[in-house]
């Protein structure tokens, strides 16, 4: 099987998922990696060393900032003059967009969030989650090329083998830019949730604190997101020491504590860390469907009937606001921080 | 400006979805409006309000779906267009995509088309672009903030990174995230305007296309694998002695 993964960056930083993508690739043989942008032989060479046998390389300045349109064309005419039979994506912003345009230029569809991919001759039988993950479903594709997204972290990411080198060809960008890029204001962003390996959530109960006094002159939902971000600087705190991402669920993001990019479960993100730790989350049905992929569930909750407690392999019924700093502390003895 | 809001209507989420007989049940769950798509029409009607444009609420679906047009419409929508057809029962959203860009044609002098960024059932999020590609329009996708100026639309993205800038001539198609706000209650006149809405129903054979053959299809449906559900209580003298044997358990597991 003809198989191309497409790496997915930002101004040079891959997203991680892309090197899950070519180590599931390389189960199917060799692999050729897209890398599309302006000046980025760094990508092309750190593809190399994540495993891809040749490199197509895409530089050209038109290609400096993602747009759609543009990645979707170029992506769709070097598939029609090298006939890919399978072209494996990360799950991104981006490449939902392009893969979802391209895949319609060629005929074909996208397959998103695969968690399992069997092959089966030329073709692909795909497991993903649908209903927020409360369901899986198997599907295939009649397309010719087959598009894939993986889910983050549902394959494993190979070893990167350092020097490791091999062809590149350049290929022509396709520039039909129907919008302009006026700029950028970059957050800072932390580990974020879909490729995490640990994360620490709070819920509605971070902002229960009544030990603590909020500045004078707050009205009465100032004080109470006051509270919250209190609340949530221990959940960071935690997360931080154990190299993790802080997470959310709605109600903490509803009540306006944390913004929605943390949102775990409904109208949220899917998560599959190794570690969830679950702080004042009483467990909603969306959120538990939501960290259904999570390895281990940690559970600290006041309420020793909250739903969270039925998922949780370890469970504290206490208070987060203590528990959370001695775990903290617990840690940073135990793992020398 | 002329815009529309694409919504679908889907199982509440607080329903208990389960495979049964190889088909999708939610029990006796009521179906309603996505709730990516409430932001949808929360965007739609502050892009009216800014513009005094109106707003068509459009979707795909059985005759019930007329339920989430009428949320859409209480909330402020002007008028509301069910595409329902037998022959769309088994759509990808390649498909829904071929069916809307019709829909949106036959309505004519579109200037901007909204939508959640994907559906609670599938969660592919692929029918936005596939839509503006099938139109040949600009995708400005994940939009958390839209302002429209002399026929420009500007957005700002939600990115991985932070925030992308993007600009674009209308006519324009844009997903929204839920940075554009809340979507606002019905207001008891928009309910009972709702409630007494004729709203049209198009076929295929009135949108002029034939019926879209899926490229992706369903083999198998299946419920997720049972957790083990046995949760460990840890107990102790006071905090840290809790702390420090639950960082040992989990340490143990070789999770981190």
């Amino acid at each position: 099987m003809k198989t191309f993964v497409y790496i997915d960056h930002f101004k040079g930083e891959v997203q991680p998922g892309s090197w899950e993508a070519l180590g599931l690739a390389k189960s199917f043989g060799t692999v050729t990696a897209l890398v599309f942008g302006s000046g980025v032989d760094a990508v092309a060479k750190l593809a190399f060393e994540y495993g891809a046998d040749v490199v197509l390389l895409v530089d050209d300045p038109a290609l400096l900032d993602y747009r759609a349109e543009t990645y979707a064309s170029t992506l769709s005419a070097l598939t029609s003059s090298q006939s890919p039979d399978l072209i494996l994506f990360p799950t991104t912003t981006r490449t939902r967009e392009l893969a979802a345009m391209s895949a319609l230029d060629l005929n074909s569809n996208v397959i998103t969030d695969a968690t399992a991919v069997e092959v089966n001759g030329d073709n692909t039988v795909v497991t993903r989650p649908i209903y927020e993950a409360k369901l899986f479903e198997k599907v295939t594709s009649t397309g010719k090329p087959q598009f894939i997204t993986i889910r983050g972290r549902a394959f494993p990411k190979p070893e990167q083998q350092e020097g490791k080198t091999g062809t590149v060809t350049k290929v022509d960008a396709k520039t039909d830019a129907l919008s302009t890029v006026e700029g950028y204001s970059v957050a800072e962003v932390g580990v974020s949730l879909n490729d995490a390996g640990v994360i620490v959530s709070g819920g509605r109960g971070v902002s229960n604190n009544p030990s603590l006094q909020p500045p004078a002159g707050l009205d009465d939902k100032q004080a109470e997101i006051w509270r919250a971000q209190q609340g949530f600087k221990l959940v960071g705190e935690l997360a931080s020491v154990l190299g993790g991402a802080v997470g959310a669920s709605r109600a903490a993001v509803d009540a306006g504590y944390i913004p929605y990019s943390n949102q775990v479960g409904q109208t949220g993100k899917v998560v599959a860390p190794d570690l969830y730790i679950a702080a004042g989350i009483s467990g909603a049905i969306q959120h538990l469907a939501g960290i259904r992929s999570a390895k281990m569930v940690v559970a600290i909750n006041k309420d020793a009937d909250a739903p969270i407690f039925k998922v949780a392999r370890y469970g504290v019924v206490g208070d987060l606001f203590v528990i959370l700093p001695a775990l903290t502390d617990a840690f940073k003895k135990k793992l020398g921080k | 400006m002329k815009i529309i809001a694409c919504i679908k209507q889907v199982p509440d989420s607080e329903a208990k979805v389960r495979a049964e007989g190889g088909k999708v049940s939610w029990g006796d769950a009521p179906l309603v409006i996505n709730p990516f798509d409430e932001y949808a029409v929360e965007g739609a009607l502050q892009q009216k309000e800014a513009t005094s444009g109106t707003v068509t609420a459009l979707c795909i679906g059985p005759e019930s779906a007329k339920e989430a047009l009428k949320h859409a419409l209480a909330m402020g929508a002007d008028d509301a267009i069910l595409v329902s057809d037998p022959a769309l029962n088994e759509l990808d959203n390649v498909g829904a995509a071929r069916v809307l860009a019709a829909a949106i044609q036959k309505l004519g002098g579109v200037d901007m088309v909204i939508f959640g960024r994907q559906t609670l059932d599938s969660g592919s999020g692929l029918t936005p672009a596939q839509t503006a590609r099938t139109l040949g329009w600009p995708m400005l996708g994940l939009a958390g903030q839209i302002k429209v100026e002399d026929g420009n639309v500007r957005v700002e993205r939600v990115i991985e990174e932070g925030r992308q800038i993007v600009k674009a001539k209308t006519p324009v198609v844009i997903s929204v995230v839920q940075s554009i706000g809340e979507p606002r209650y019905p207001s008891f006149m928009g309910i009972r305007k709702a409630s007494k809405a004729e709203i049209p129903i198009w076929s295929l054979s009135d949108l002029g296309i034939s019926t879209p053959t899926p490229i992706v299809t369903r083999t198998e449906l299946m419920n997720p694998p049972a957790r083990d559900t046995n949760v460990e209580i840890i107990t102790g003298e006071g905090p840290a002695e809790i702390a420090e044997k639950l960082a040992d358990k989990i340490i143990a597991e070789k999770v981190l």
